[in-house]
């Protein structure tokens, strides 16, 4: 038996749990009605299968999981469908909630169903999905579905399984009864996550008070192959949280707002357990559940073997309530359990226990009273809050003060109102603040939304406002001019050029407005507020001018600057593929905050993302394109090996630090971490192989471009860069020109422009002449080495500021750099080393 | 179906503020006996006199406030208040200085600040303040040990110190029965040093043995209360243990000129203060660090003001001051919450 270690806090209640002990777990008559609520857990609500007036079998499935947090749906026996709708169903709002109900027909007849055999020789993912299929979710808290968790050991290291028998909270007896009765299936449950989480050590955590099941599980235990422990922690209130039961097992704190499995710790139920054999093995869903009946007012406290969906009068008739007594239905423990006003509410697959109550066993709770700051609740508080200020803070609504306070790490376990002197409902406060807090932020969200819409608005209408000023200046001005050019008409040959000009900034005009109001439409989207058809509208036309601007400009420039097209196409086409990365990282944060949350429709969002991600890829793939075009093949190759690489070091990194932590923390499963770190070390090695050795074949490949050559060239440079500077001259000149100057003026430039490229050509064929003979002679070697020593240091620099950037875009860009900067190093390297021989 | 719909938890602990606060007054018994034992009945007539006043002015306030009688008079947190002051008085206090005091507590220090929770100060407190500001003469009689009154166990009888504080007396009565306390004998020895004054003062020389006594009644009952957990250890340990260091310190260094620590542990009001004073929770830090501050820093004060200070005993205006910087010793203590690697500071927010 292990050590176990303590956590702050914590009460001890009278425990009330003998009552529901005294009987085996028993059977409630099968009800004529069940009630199936479609969802049971956070995350998704499954999507029926069937129809109503349809028959269907025992263990048949009824509704499928919609999404990844989603449980499956099987009948719990069968039956005729009766209708799929509203009806009240266990939730703290009280509200109802669509269920499929089911007439029972009495006879129980099993669909079929199958076990998996020796599950072993099937790959976990097999095992995995058939876990979902059969509906199993969590059982002790929040209804978690457990596929979800199994999945955990993809991407997490899973050291630790630890398997939750606490049952801290009073009166609650079911895992208690199950491990008494069936600890041999639990034991065979553990084996199957032993099987798909491979965890190098598996705890039991129960609590001292369940003598009878301890000694049960040991039994069974007794020579078992796992490297399990039953770990008996101290009976205190809320041991069984999950949080609470890590700190006491292994004496680690989960991280505030991070999971267990980060920590590689995952937490199950024992109900759980016994559920997972039961689908492994037999085939069987999760259509059944034990379930605690206790309290006051009913006359035999004891566990039943619960079908799913059984309405909660059903239960109570079986342990024979007293109608007249019952004061207070609680639905879960006294602590955390919710108060139910309804008995048709059925049974789910995280009902642990029913408390019947009589008014003397759960009075009304006392006026409140003010508080006396005596520092109680402090004292009980698992999570080590001071709920005396977050109290005032709710209570006074300063809300910034109360997150301050980590009031969202409260697991409002409910012991600070249990001891408080004053009697105030505490848990009540910090929920109201916490709800509160969350709805504020909502509303924040929108009213952001709201904003950037009408920051957007009064924009154009700015813009519009000044592009009416500057229209009419420009006709000023264009009339001032007109009557200078008549006094000078030798000013028309200069003034010709600056058609171009003035077309590239109406197309860059153009482009802003189309942007704005793309932005705008997409805030509009997002808030799913705002007239989006008009919005939709305005974009088309900015589209629209903004393509025929530029395809003004581009004739215009194709006539100009033909050599440049290319280059400045793939630079295009790199801010896009960015611009398109950048937008859909952020519909994937968006989907990710809404998936957290469980709000909005995550349909649309999960659409929204694809596309992005569509786009994101086009665009790469536009780029890749033309990057191959220009650039030596394989490049965009090497940079996926780059990624390839960068990210198993990125996990060797994880692996790293978790083995460090695990060994600082002396935990068990170190060798298996080790094993794990090295396995991703070859890995990390093979893969800057891999994107090393492209590299090479990559920098090979490239044509090299030797810089040399400069001596008699310098006349032909001249002549291309005053060209150059005339060209530019005339198309400044041309600005604010019109009508038939302009068109005069355009022919003049037009003749500059073929004047410049030719002897740009000139130039060029010079310069290539140039290489050639040096090449041939081997000449310049001295200007070589240093282009070669300067491009290396070039690389340097670049790695050094790479390694220090943190920022994903900057990296990339820095990244791509870099790769060029290599290319260029190694082409360079290469000449050097053909001409040094030589 | 009528079932009742409610937040959990369904359960609360048999627990309530009149709990605590009976706690607290059976606490108090120990250290009540012993001053009544070694200073007679004055202590007992000032409490019964202080706790009648304090809820006459509690009802009084109530009323005025609108607010629910019975309810809020049930909890005894006047009535505790009252004794914490009449404790902390001279047992022959005049019965209008009694008065004041309470008046001061409950009207002004507590139900102006908004009632039980709200005020930032100590009441008892204030009102000791108040009147040893106001009252220097009446708040320095303090009554002799029966030691040094007569023969045996001679204490003034009952109904003469009733008169006394009801009536006013004779010279000769307060001649008899009152005297300085050890701290008023070490604070004005003139030129002696702490040794001389020791062996020419009867308080110090034979009478000191009742304030140990007393003292001792009061940690008694604070160890009641620690084990009752309606205190916890942080503020009172951190306070003595602060007190005993320092004042060795400066005894150690030069014991002519300083009295010994445990001369400073068990005479005036600290064992009282560290028990039932300073654990007052309303106007105390909150957490338990803060608490540790809190009481530390008092410990402090309290031997600055008794070694420095004009007034022989500082207990008053230290827990006073702290009680003012509670709430920002609060701000910087918080309690590193489950799963943080660090305690948040400050306010947050943006208030
Ligand atoms: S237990 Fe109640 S009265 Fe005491 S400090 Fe906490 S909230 Fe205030
Ligand atoms: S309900 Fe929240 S504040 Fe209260 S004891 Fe539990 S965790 Fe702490």
């Amino acid at each position: 038996m292990g050590k176990v270690f303590a956590f702050h806090g914590g009460i001890h209640p009278p425990e009330n749990k003998k009552q529901s002990t005294r009987q085996p777990i028993g059977r409630v008559p099968l009800p004529r009605m069940l009630y199936v609520p479609l969802q049971q857990h956070i995350g998704m609500a499954a999507s029926p299968l069937v129809e109503v007036g349809e028959k269907v079998l025992k263990g048949q499935l009824i509704a499928e999981p919609v999404g990844r947090i989603s449980a499956a749906l099987h009948a719990p026996t069968s039956g005729t469908i009766r209708s799929i709708g509203p009806h009240p169903v266990p939730h703290a709002s009280g509200l109802d909630s669509d269920c499929i109900c089911i007439e029972t027909d009495g006879e129980e007849r099993w669909a079929e169903h199958q076990g998996l055999g020796d599950y072993t020789q099937l790959e976990r993912s097999q095992v995995i999905e058939h876990i979902r299929q059969c509906g199993i979710a969590g059982m002790g808290g929040a209804g978690f579905p457990t596929d979800v968790k199994l999945h955990l050991g993809d991407d997490h290291i899973v050291n630790t399984l630890i398997i939750n028998a606490a049952e801290c909270e009073p009166y609650i007896t079911a895992d208690d009864m199950l491990m008494r009765e069936r600890a041999e299936e639990i034991l065979g449950g553990i084996r199957v996550l032993n099987y798909l989480l491979k965890p190098s050590h598996i705890m039991i955590g129960i609590e001292d008070n369940k003598a009878h099941a301890i000694h049960t599980l040991e039994k069974v235990l007794k020579g078992c192959e796992l490297n399990l422990d039953i770990r008996v922690v101290p009976t205190k209130y809320p041991s069984g949280g999950e949080r609470q039961l890590i700190k006491l097992l292994t004496d680690i704190e989960v991280p505030s707002g991070k999971i267990p499995a980060d920590i590689g710790i995952v937490c199950q139920n024992v109900g759980t357990m016994s559920a997972v054999y039961r689908a492994v093995h037999k085939g069987e869903p999760l259509i059944s559940r034990v379930v605690t009946v206790t309290g006051d007012a009913v006359a035999q406290p004891q566990n039943f073997d619960t079908l799913i969906g059984t309405p909660f009068a059903d239960l109570l008739d079986a342990a024979h309530v007293y109608e007249n007594k019952l004061y207070r239905l609680v639905m879960g423990g006294p602590m955390m359990g919710v108060t139910v006003e309804h008995d048709q509410i059925p049974v789910i697959k995280t009902t642990n226990c029913i408390i019947a109550a009589s008014q003397d066993e759960m009075p009304p709770a006392q006026q409140e009273q003010p508080c006396i700051r005596c520092g109680m609740c402090e004292q009980v508080c698992p999570a080590e809050l001071l709920p005396q200020q977050l109290y005032w803070f709710a209570k006074g609504k300063e809300f910034d003060k109360a997150k301050h306070h980590n009031l969202f790490d409260c697991i409002e376990c409910g012991a600070c109102a249990y001891v408080c002197p004053s009697s105030i409902p505490l848990v009540q406060y910090y929920r109201f603040a916490k709800s509160e807090i969350r709805t504020e932020e909502a509303e924040q969200r929108k009213a952001d939304h709201a904003r950037q819409r009408f920051e957007a608005r009064q924009a154009r209408l700015e813009r519009e406002k000044e592009e009416k000023e500057a229209r009419r200046k420009a006709r000023a001005e264009e009339a001032a001019k007109a009557q200078k050019a008549r006094k000078t008409p030798e000013a028309e040959a200069t003034a010709q050029a600056p058609d171009l000009a003035s077309l590239k900034t109406a197309a860059a005009v153009a482009r802003t407005k189309l942007k704005k109001a793309q932005k705008a439409l997409d805030a509009a989207r997002e808030s799913g507020e705002g007239d989006i058809s008009e919005l939709e509208a305005a974009v088309a036309t900015a589209q629209a001018n903004a393509d025929k601007a530029q395809q003004a400009l581009e004739q215009a420039d194709t006539a100009a600057a033909k050599p440049a097209a290319a280059e400045v196409d793939t630079k295009q086409l790199k801010t896009a593929a960015a611009v398109a990365r950048t937008k859909l990282k952020k519909a994937q944060k968006a989907l990710d905050a809404a998936r957290e949350s469980g709000e909005v429709d995550l349909a649309t969002l999960e659409a929204d993302v694809n596309t992005a991600q569509a786009a994101a890829d086009k665009a790469q793939q536009a780029l890749e394109q033309a990057q191959a075009g220009a650039a030596p093949a394989g490049d965009a190759d090497v940079k996926q090996l780059k990624t390839a690489a960068a990210v198993a070091r990125t996990k060797l990194k994880k692996a790293r630090d978790a083995l460090k932590n695990a060994e600082s923390k002396g935990l068990d499963g170190l060798d298996k971490l080790r094993a794990t770190v090295e396995a991703l070390e070859t890995k990390a090695d093979a893969a800057d192989k891999a994107y090393q050795n492209a590299e090479k074949a990559a920098g090979g490949s490239a044509p090299g471009e030797p810089k040399a050559a400069p001596v008699d060239m310098k006349a032909l440079k001249q002549q291309v860069s005053i060209m150059r500077t005339k060209l530019k001259k005339a198309e400044a000149a041309l600005e604010g020109l019109e009508g038939e100057e302009r068109t005069q003026a355009e022919q003049a430039l037009q003749e500059l422009r073929q004047r410049h490229e030719e002897a740009d050509k000139a130039f060029k064929a010079a310069e290539q002449a140039q290489i050639d003979a040096a090449a041939a002679k081997g000449v310049d070697l001295k200007q070589l080495k240093i282009d070669a020593a300067m491009a290396r240091a070039a690389v340097t620099k670049l790695e050094r500021s790479l390694s220090k950037t943190e920022e994903a875009d900057a990296r990339a860009s820095l990244e791509s750099e870099l790769v060029a900067a290599k290319r260029k190093a190694d082409a360079l390297n290469e000449t050097l080393k053909q001409h040094e021989p030589a | 179906m009528s079932l009742i719909r409610m937040s959990s938890p369904h359960v609360y602990k048999a627990n309530s503020t009149a709990n605590v606060m009976r706690l607290v007054m059976l606490a108090m018994l120990p250290g009540i006996l012993a001053m009544t034992l070694f200073f007679g009945w004055g202590t007992l007539i000032q409490i019964a006199w202080a706790a009648l006043l304090a809820l006459g002015f509690e009802a009084a306030m109530l009323k005025l406030r609108k607010r629910p009688l019975g309810f809020y008079l049930g909890d005894y947190s006047a009535i505790v208040t009252a004794m914490l002051i009449a404790v902390a008085l001279p047992p022959l206090a005049p019965w209008w200085l009694t008065g004041v005091g309470v008046f001061v507590a409950i009207v002004i220090a507590k139900h102006l600040y908004g009632g039980l929770g709200q005020n930032p100060f100590n009441p008892a407190m204030v009102a000791y303040a108040l009147l040893l500001i106001s009252f220097p003469v009446e708040m320095t009689r303090w009554n002799l040990p029966f030691v040094l009154t007569g023969e045996g166990w001679s204490i003034a009888p009952f109904f003469d110190t009733l008169g006394v504080i009801f009536g006013g007396a004779e010279p000769v009565f307060f001649d008899q029965f009152t005297g300085a306390t050890p701290l008023d004998e070490i604070r004005h020895r003139g030129g002696l040093t702490t040794e001389e004054a020791w062996r020419q003062s009867e308080v110090l020389a034979q009478g000191i043995g009742a304030w140990h006594a007393v003292s001792a009644a009061w940690l008694m009952g604070g160890i009641f209360l620690l084990y009752r957990k309606v205190i916890t250890w942080h503020a009172p340990v951190a306070m003595l243990v602060t007190l005993g260091l320092i004042s060795s310190m400066f005894f150690g260094f030069d014991p002519d000129n300083y009295a010994d620590p445990l001369f400073h542990l068990t005479t005036g009001a600290t064992m009282l203060a560290a028990f039932f004073i300073i654990t007052d929770p309303v106007s105390s830090a909150t957490s338990n660090r803060g608490r540790l501050v809190f009481g530390a820093c008092i410990g402090l004060l309290v031997f600055i003001i008794r070694t420095w200070g004009n007034y022989p005993d500082g207990f008053a205006f230290a827990v006073l001051l702290m009680n003012l910087a509670a709430p920002f010793i609060d701000l910087y203590t918080q309690p590193r919450s489950y799963g943080h690697s660090r305690a948040n500071k400050g306010r947050g927010g943006n208030s």
